[in-house]
């Protein structure tokens, strides 16, 4: 619970539960053991999120081990309703699932919604924004430009 | 059971291919065309970079000794690396980086998909995120080749003089010796010509909506994988490792 509620230091308002990247929790003798996924490969946060969860599962009062697995890798399909909901109250648009994103060939893109007024008359701005996992879109219903979460 | 020395000269392959090409992309940061571009190629050279880390911790683990990811990218010099030659070429223009990244990304994409039923599971399961990433990778470069092929004559000339500049490196990707044949054999690498004829089926199809003419891979340079490269790599390792060579053990 503890571990899950920290929050992704890149989009604070999503915490790491949301996001679907804790894969398991182990409680022994020895303390608490916490599997953790990263998200991209390279992705700057991955070492902050792990000493996040490491400092608030131990400031709880508890031995703690983070431990990085990489199988399965991680999809943004792991994101919770919930973090779904959070994302787009923030301005974000939620990742398409992957069902929709596979099999269309390289050069397809999805459908995206935009999170103000659900419209999909969209269009992409840039494929990268300012985090690794997003892209640059605009609406063309409410003309605002916003983020989308990419599918993964 | 794989020979460790087959499967660090394996990483170090790999890793290096990732570290070099992606430090390249990085060159751009701040100097690209446009905004958009500026926050594309060091996103991709991230992703490479990304890579690489991997393969180097994976070679330090197996090496032992006390080695980290760092030893590797800091503290070999340029014969000790086993890139491929393309890697290490200087950036050009953006079509050159940009034609040059989609031919690495249509490589890497059926490398890693067929990476996924790897033997070696740690392999195996990066190549879960990096079969992801490289499609990306391939739709971005691929969707500029299409645009600068097929478009002004200005832009399908820089294209072109691309292609020329590059095609002779792009041979030395598919190259196979005597380790990779051995990994091979024992389910850590896969078989090569499926991974290959995706490549040039993903070209073919690019190429044809640019409106270029058909690729073909030709015999060309190579030498990159046996530690033989060219100038511009001292010169680029200079400026990478400059500041743990000056400062040692250095850290943010």
């Amino acid at each position: 619970m503890i571990a899950e509620a920290v929050p992704d230091p890149e989009l604070v308002v999503v915490t790491v539960g949301d996001l679907g990247i804790v894969r398991d929790i182990r409680t022994g003798v020895a303390g608490v053991e916490i599997d953790v996924t990263p998200t991209y490969s390279a992705c700057p946060a991955t070492l902050a999120i792990e000493l996040a969860i490491e400092t608030a599962v131990a400031a709880a009062g508890h031995e703690v081990r983070v431990r990085r697995v990489l199988e399965p890798a991680w999809t943004t399909d792991w994101i919770t309703a919930q973090g779904r909901e959070k994302l787009k109250a923030a301005g974000i648009a939620p990742p398409v699932p992957r069902s929709q994103q596979d099999d269309g060939g390289y050069f397809v893109r999805p459908e995206v919604a935009c999170p103000r007024c659900e419209s999909v008359d969209t269009v992409e701005l840039a494929p990268f924004g300012a985090t690794a996992c997003k892209a640059q879109y605009r609406c063309r219903s409410c003309h605002e430009p916003f983020d989308y979460f990419k599918c993964l | 059971m794989t020979d460790r020395d087959d499967l660090t000269a394996l990483l170090l392959q790999i890793g290096d291919d990732h570290l070099v090409l992606g430090h390249r992309l990085s060159e751009w940061c701040g100097h690209a065309p446009m905004l958009e571009e500026d926050l594309a190629l060091p996103n991709m050279s991230l992703d490479l970079i990304g890579t690489a880390r991997m393969c180097y911790s994976y070679a330090a683990e197996i090496e032992g000794g006390g080695r980290t990811e760092d030893y590797y990218a800091f503290f070999r010099d340029g014969t000790e690396f086993r890139h491929v030659i393309m890697a290490e070429r200087p950036n050009g223009d953006f079509a050159h980086t940009i034609l040059r990244q989609f031919f690495f990304a249509a490589y890497m994409n059926p490398f890693w998909r067929a990476m996924t039923e790897s033997v070696d599971r740690q392999l195996a399961a990066h190549a879960g995120k990096a079969v992801k990433e490289t499609a990306y990778h391939i739709r971005h470069s691929g969707e500029w080749v299409i645009r600068l092929g097929d478009g002004t004559e200005e832009s399908a000339c820089r294209m072109a003089t691309a292609l020329d500049d590059l095609a002779p490196y792009i041979g030395e990707m598919f190259e196979t010796d005597e380790t990779a044949s051995r990994l091979i054999m024992a389910g850590v690498l896969p078989d090569p010509a499926p991974v290959r004829a995706a490549f040039e089926d993903t070209v073919a199809q690019t190429f044809a909506m640019a409106t270029m003419p058909p690729f073909e891979m030709t015999a060309g340079i190579s030498g990159g994988r046996s530690g033989r490269h060219t100038e511009v790599l001292g010169h680029l390792l200079a400026e990478m490792q400059q500041m743990q060579r000056a400062y040692p053990g250095l850290k943010w």
